[in-house]
């Protein structure tokens, strides 16, 4: 008695962006002298994804080279000083496309964990909270999709569909909305048990109201680290479908096509057009991951059981 | 107390602290006790005083990363803090037992009661032959009050009530010297509390216990205990027979933890209570730690941390209300 | 108790848990169910304190439960101000909510983590529509004085995890007390805290009763406490009113057998106090088949055959004391 617990999670403090804002920043700060290893993996995460969100915005101030010139410099002229990454066998700079191909990766990744969140969240809410026949049907589909390996799922979805970046958001997304339905539908299972529910009832709540005050809150802290993970699995997938060939034209630079692209070459010994996009995903992943991991040993230790 | 012959635990000036984000806790500081043959010591307080922790600390139990920082617990002449893992092992179970507050979590869910007991001996004594083992078992049971036929059963399929008397019977079938009791009667029913209360009575003359009762239940003390020690805050406030602690109790907490606890057999018009709540454990207090929420604080009381003084015979206070300010 | 000062009455109130067993189960003739509540009839005047005393299993907090229809009775009736609260529509049921409300156990888990303290008082308020956020904010702030959370300003803002046990109790007193109900069931509000933080609640209790004009339910398995704050006591066990008594009349000539167990077993913080060795033998049975006629026979030191037969039906020994034993 009498010695302070852990801080309430910035989610908490108000729902209004600004105020969101305000009080993730005073946590953030107020969080540095408590915690150990698990903050700095954290900051490493956000540092990596600073980074790279720095390029996707500005790009022009890493490179000066447009990603699809076919004139960059020479044909597969090694790292130096002209091109630190080197060029591809389209005489177009490695750096270049990695430094514009953040964009796509990121952009799709992040909007298909949005995506699937903003449908598997609602989904998983009133499933677990209403129960019954309802409930019972709407597991039984996600299951099913879950136990689907995710990268086939996608592929197949991604054939289905056809080429387009929207079209490939949409085919990472529907991968995913079984994670954010099982999680959630989980913690209000659990959460509605809880006594707290029980004494929202009793002083008059609606069903609406207990679900949207009183549940919804306290589901929300796992699914934002939830979040973080599953943009780091996104990755993967999205860098996974344009690898093969699915979903993305010709003209938009993305890190998984040069991978493909790269493969040819390394037996002839040209490593770089195929290395550094490939160290990109695996950082720009590992980024998102160590935010995620991170920010759940910090929120709540016994949160997330692997 | 002082030492005498009959002593068999000695705890000197005993300390626990463990470490959390922001600090360390201290959160058992200089505790000093004897336990005599065949006594019964009462250590009560309110959650958060220190007196499970302190209770663990005497088997070495208590889990890292708290660790005991300073003190000596005397078993016959022995520090418990200094002994080897093998010598532990010989002394839990046998030599001084234990029993929860929870027998459900204590007990393996996966094993008959049978298998609890026979386990037990074995490890203690592997040479034991099992028919000697087996009319070891029945005959406790006999004692604790429980059919033979449970012996096949398995812990979710007893009342809770019953786990209790099982859990003592396994504390007890080595034939301990001393057993240590945290809240042992807190999650069962008023009748079957008695029950147990009874229960334990008839095993301590049988078995010629002693026992260390860990508790905020001041009705199980009063009839249970031979004498008390009153925790707060990590720190004795008052030790002295049950008689003389309800009696005539000399800290200002004791009066007040007596005052507040409704009697079935007074006629309590009013309750008195303590407002405020138990300090924080990390910064304490300079002082007495019971300060901020006594009514009869002096300015003393905030400077300096009174000790536990004899003040009457068998009755020692940790209060400058009684002693003289040290030279 | 004459009509019009009656302000809650349970007539015949029943509760049965269906019990889900295995799919052979469904072919048995008689479905399994647990009995927590079975025939439980009361009443509850005005500003009067009702304990409801009992052991685990007892169906004492059903009770409280199925009075505010947070659990829907099997059968039987309760009466708000001599209307039939059972046959309520939402709409009335939501009215009801605000004049009739309770305390649970444990404060910890009665109150949402992520709500703030102000968040969590205010609720019930803007649930019904009382006055305006600053008006609000007003009540709520002299509520928390009212019930000890000083200084109010500051606590408001506060997270359940950053309180105390006593001060997360008072909180949850003040959420149930800020629409100005004239009913509250307390749900052994005390049991989870710590002693001197009981007696605190005990008096805050009795304090509000008289400032606020309020009627309880008081839940307990601690007849002491109930002592202390009922005016008349209503003993459970196993589902059934064994007993039913003014306060006085209970503590000192208890007249069933059960009644007299459960005085004999409270511990006494007194090193004088002796107890009354004749203890009753065995556990409480089960509440899915539980014992013939009396429940308490197979304990009873005076059980006789008798009691194996027929339910006993709780009948007036003096005036206001009703007990259902058939015994003398």
């Amino acid at each position: 008695m009498g010695t302070p617990q852990n801080p309430p999670t910035a989610t908490a403090a108000s729902f209004s962006p600004a105020g969101g804002i305000a009080s993730a920043l005073r946590w953030f700060s107020r969080s540095r002298r408590r915690y150990g290893m698990e903050w700095w993996i954290m900051v490493a995460g956000v540092v990596v994804i600073a980074a790279i969100l720095t390029m996707t915005v500005f790009p022009r101030l890493f490179t000066r080279f447009d990603p699809n010139d076919q004139n960059a410099g020479g044909q597969m002229v090694a790292p130096g000083r002209a091109h630190i990454m080197g060029t591809d066998n389209l005489s177009r700079d490695v750096w270049a496309r990695v430094v514009y191909g953040a964009r796509t990766i990121l952009g799709v990744a992040i909007a298909a964990a949005l995506v699937s969140a903003l449908i598997g969240i609602p989904l998983g809410l009133l499933s677990g909270f209403a129960g019954g026949v309802f409930d019972r049907v709407l597991s039984l589909i996600m299951d099913s999709v879950y136990s689907f390996p995710g990268l086939i799922l996608a592929i197949a979805f991604a054939a289905m569909l056809g080429p387009g970046v929207v079209n490939i958001t949409l085919a990472v997304a529907v991968v995913y909305i079984p994670t954010y339905f099982r999680l959630v539908r989980g913690q209000t299972l659990s959460i509605k048990e809880e006594v707290y529910v029980e004494a929202a009832r009793a002083i008059g709540a609606r069903r609406a109201t207990i679900l949207g005050r009183y549940v919804f809150p306290n589901v929300i802290a796992t699914v934002v680290v939830v979040l973080s993970l599953n943009i780091a699995d996104a990755i993967m997938t999205e860098a996974a479908l344009s690898y093969i060939g699915l979903g993305l034209p010709a003209g938009i630079p993305d890190w998984g096509m040069d991978l493909s692209m790269g493969k040819k070459f390394l037996p002839s010994g040209m490593w770089w057009m195929i290395t550094f996009p490939g160290l990109m995903i695996m950082l720009l992943a590992l980024g998102f991951t160590m935010l995620g991991e991170g920010l759940a040993e910090i929120l709540n230790p016994r949160l997330l059981e692997r | 107390m002082p030492v005498t012959e009959k002593t068999i635990l000695d705890v000197q000036d005993l300390s626990i602290a463990y470490p959390i984000s922001i600090g360390v806790v201290k959160a058992v500081e200089g505790v000093s006790f004897t336990l005599d043959d065949g006594e019964a010591l009462g250590v009560v307080g309110e959650s958060g005083c220190g007196k499970s922790t302190m209770g663990l600390s005497l088997l070495k139990l208590q889990r890292p990363p708290g660790r005991v920082t300073g003190g000596r617990i005397m078993y016959r002449g022995t520090d418990i803090l200094g002994m080897g893992d093998r010598n532990l092992l010989r002394l839990r179970g046998q030599k001084i037992s234990m029993i929860f507050q929870n027998p459900l979590t204590s007990l393996n869910p996966l094993d008959t009661v049978e298998h609890h007991f026979l386990e037990t001996i074995h490890f203690h004594d592997p040479g034991m032959p099992r028919e000697k083992a087996l009319a070891a078992v029945e005959k406790m049971m006999e004692t604790l009050g429980i059919e033979k036929k449970r012996l096949k059963e398995y812990p979710h399929q007893l009342s809770g009530g019953m786990r209790q008397r099982i859990m003592i019977g396994l504390a007890l079938i080595m034939n301990p010297d001393i057993l240590i009791a945290d809240e042992p009667t807190t999650s069962l029913d008023v009748i079957v509390e008695a029950g147990f209360t009874e229960l334990l009575q008839g095993l301590r003359s049988l078995y010629k216990l002693s026992i260390i009762l860990i508790t905020h239940n001041l009705g199980l003390v009063a009839e249970i205990a031979d004498r008390i020690a009153v925790m707060y805050a990590g720190r004795l406030m008052e030790v002295a027979t049950t008689e003389d602690i309800f009696a005539r109790p000399l800290h200002p907490y004791t009066q007040g933890l007596i005052a507040c606890v409704p009697n079935i057999q007074a006629d309590q018009k009013e309750l008195v209570c303590m407002p405020g709540s138990p300090p924080d454990l990390v910064e304490p207090p300079r002082g007495c730690r019971f300060a901020p929420r006594c009514p009869k604080v002096m300015p003393i009381c905030r400077q300096e941390t009174p000790r536990l003084v004899e003040h009457a015979p068998g009755h020692s206070a940790a209060c400058w209300l009684y002693g003289k300010r040290p030279s | 108790m004459s009509g019009a000062q009656r302000l809650i009455s349970a007539t015949d109130l029943v509760k049965e848990f269906p019990l889900r067993g295995t799919i052979f189960d469904a072919f048995s003739p008689k479905r399994r169910s647990v009995h927590a509540v079975d025939h439980v009839s009361f009443t509850i005047g005005e500003g009067e304190v009702l304990g409801l005393a009992g052991e685990s299993g007892s169906g004492k907090s059903t009770t409280g439960r199925l009075l505010l229809r947070l659990i829907e009775p099997t059968s039987g009736v309760v009466e708000y101000r001599g209307r039939n609260v059972t046959s309520f529509s939402p709409r009335e049921m939501e009215s009801l909510r605000a004049k009739a409300q309770i305390v649970f156990q444990d404060p910890n888990s009665s109150l949402s983590p992520r709500m703030s303290v102000g968040q969590a008082i205010t609720h019930p308020l803007q649930i019904h529509g009382v006055g305006t956020p600053s008006e609000r904010r007003e009540r709520v702030l002299d509520l928390m004085e009212k019930v000890g959370l000083s200084p109010a300003p500051f606590l408001y803002r506060k997270y359940p995890h950053q309180l105390s046990g006593g001060q997360s109790q008072r909180v949850v007193l003040a959420r149930a007390l800020v629409t100005q109900p004239d009913f509250l069931v307390a749900d052994e509000p005390i049991a989870m805290a710590d002693v001197s933080v009981r007696a605190l609640i005990l008096q805050l209790m009795r304090q509000l009763k008289q400032d606020m004009g309020l009627t309880y339910l008081f839940i307990t398995h601690d007849l002491a406490t109930a002592k202390y704050l009922c005016d008349r006591i209503a003993v459970m066990y196993l589902g059934r009113i064994v007993e039913i008594a003014s306060r006085d009349d209970l503590f000192t000539r208890p007249h069933h057998p059960y009644t007299r167990s459960l005085l004999a077993a409270v511990p006494v913080p007194d090193p004088r106090a002796r107890r009354d060795k004749k203890l009753p033998k065995g556990e409480i049975p089960s509440a899915i088949d539980p014992p013939s006629g009396c429940h308490f026979h197979p304990r009873c030191p005076f059980a006789v055959a008798r009691c194996r037969e027929a339910r006993p039906p709780l009948r007036e020994i003096s005036a206001g004391h009703f007990s259902a034993c058939i015994l003398d």
